[in-house]
């Protein structure tokens, strides 16, 4: 048995495999998003914590809001430099951060990541009501 | 104390060294993120090449099929078609179920001796089961992997991560938080079965006097892997936005070093990369190899066809026929018996 060419095909299949990532992207450079500031948002200058803070750690913050809101009934946080906000997705978050699509959804889609914030939560409360009222 | 498996253990403590200082310290983003990363692979694909050409270029001199059934015989005796296969459907049937399912791991047994007397062999499935887990983990983390290597992100990628997080675990108290971001049971499963390997070999004694430093190396290295890993993702949190701008720019051949990367991430970077510069020049090999295992793949026919080494060098023949033909008068002169007289 002389199997050189089977095991040459075989090659060619696992790099073909293999580099999978370069001819899917096909050379094109894909930046990572910039983020959408409302104008508040602007305005305000600092999220509930520092942006280096909020940009790894707000998931975790997320889900401790809840289970203090829904378990403990604590409503209120207290940041690091002693300030006060409502523990509130609806409220105090898209309060200012009102364009999911331009904020939230944009590095959740680079990254592939799924919440389930918007199983309960609708993205624009306020929008929403006022429409209804 | 043993010498090999500390030997192995302060190997990669030095990677993480080096790279933690490299990229901590000394700011060496530019090599640990770019260069030895396609160095790494450049290595990688040259080194798998060789070793495989290299493969293909050895001898099969015999027909050395193991088998575990019946053979191909008379027809009213029932042949085992998968473990004694004589056609190439049932040698690719053997060889699909050993390189997905590992059969002749399952196969292994462990023998005791009762009351000084008897001997009895009992089904040992652990390695089995820990090498299955093990591998299968490895490969659902490896094409997780792909939401940084992609954009747009496939749909089976995105699938395998909702089958992965299936089981959305959560715990929150005051001390500690888990569940967000959701737990991914393949990195787990891949750090408990890895560790079920090493400490198998540290404490199975006639497994450990087997055991060489380049069997624990790479126990070591993937450990380092999957903590880092771990550690980034759970633990430490990282800016996972800039982390996937730096693989796309690898991905795509534009590669970027963006702002605010962890350490960690160039430490865990640089391990995959020592592993894949180890694969090719190690063990590891069995990847491409297990594909070429004559006991494995070679139909199990050898008392129906003869086996022919398709390197046998063409040997010059002279039989005593063309001998004879060559000296028959001088041997008739010389009073010499022949077989033909003219």
């Amino acid at each position: 048995m002389n199997d050189k060419s089977k095991i040459i095909a075989g090659l060619v299949i696992f790099f073909i495999i293999f580099a999978f990532p370069i001819w899917y992207n096909m050379f094109k450079s894909k930046p990572a998003p910039e983020l959408t500031l409302t104008e508040k948002a602007k305005a305000a200058k600092e999220c509930v914590r520092s942006k280096e803070y909020m940009t790894k750690n707000h998931m975790q913050l997320l889900d401790v809001w809840r289970d203090k809101v829904v378990r403990h009934d604590t409503r209120v946080y207290v940041n690091t430099e002693g300030k006060e906000f409502k523990m509130s997705l609806s409220n105090t978050c898209l309060d200012c951060h009102s364009n999911k699509a331009e904020f939230c959804d944009k590095c959740h889609d680079y990254a592939s990541v799924q919440p389930y914030c918007w199983d309960c939560h609708i993205d624009n409360p306020k929008e929403k009501n006022d429409g209804k009222q | 104390m043993n010498v090999k498996y500390m030997f192995s253990l302060m190997a990669v403590v030095f990677l993480f060294l080096f790279s933690y200082l490299g990229a901590e310290v000394a700011g060496l983003k530019v090599l640990f993120g770019i260069i030895i990363p396609y160095v790494a692979i450049l290595i990688f694909v040259a080194g798998f090449v060789s070793r495989m050409m290299d493969w293909a270029a050895s001898a099969v001199p015999f027909a050395i099929p193991t088998t575990c059934g019946q053979q191909s015989s008379l027809p009213w005796i029932k042949q085992n078609r998968i473990d004694n296969p004589s056609t190439k459907t049932g040698v690719i049937i053997r060889m699909l179920l050993e390189i997905l399912c590992f059969r002749s791991l399952f196969r292994n047994t462990k023998m005791k001796i009762h009351q000084g007397q008897k001997i009895s062999y009992k089904l040992e499935i652990w390695l089995w089961v820990s090498a299955l887990a093990f591998h299968w983990a490895f490969l659902v983390v490896l094409v997780r992997h792909l939401r940084f290597f992609t954009e747009p992100i496939p749909g089976f990628v995105k699938f395998l991560e909702f089958m992965d997080g299936f089981f959305k675990i959560e715990f929150v108290d005051s001390f500690m938080q888990i569940g967000l971001p959701g737990i991914f049971m393949s990195g787990l499963v891949l750090l408990a079965a890895v560790s079920f390997l090493l400490v198998r070999r540290i404490m199975v004694p006639q497994v450990k006097y087997i055991s060489l430093a380049a069997d624990f190396f790479p126990l070591f290295l993937i450990i380092g892997i999957t903590v880092s890993g771990i550690y980034m993702r759970y633990v430490s949190k990282v800016d996972i936005v800039g982390i996937k701008e730096l693989t796309m720019g690898l991905a795509t051949l534009h590669p970027t070093i963006p702002e605010g990367i962890s350490s960690v991430f160039f430490v865990h970077l640089f391990f995959v990369c020592s592993l894949l510069v180890y694969i090719p020049f190690s063990k590891l090999m069995h990847m491409g190899g297990i594909f070429l295992s004559p006991t494995r793949n070679m139909l199990a026919n050898t008392r129906a066809f003869r086996h022919v080494n398709p390197w046998n060098y063409p040997v010059k023949t002279h039989t005593y026929e063309e001998y004879e033909d060559e000296f028959r008068e001088k041997m008739i002169d010389a009073g010499l018996p022949v077989d033909k007289k003219e």
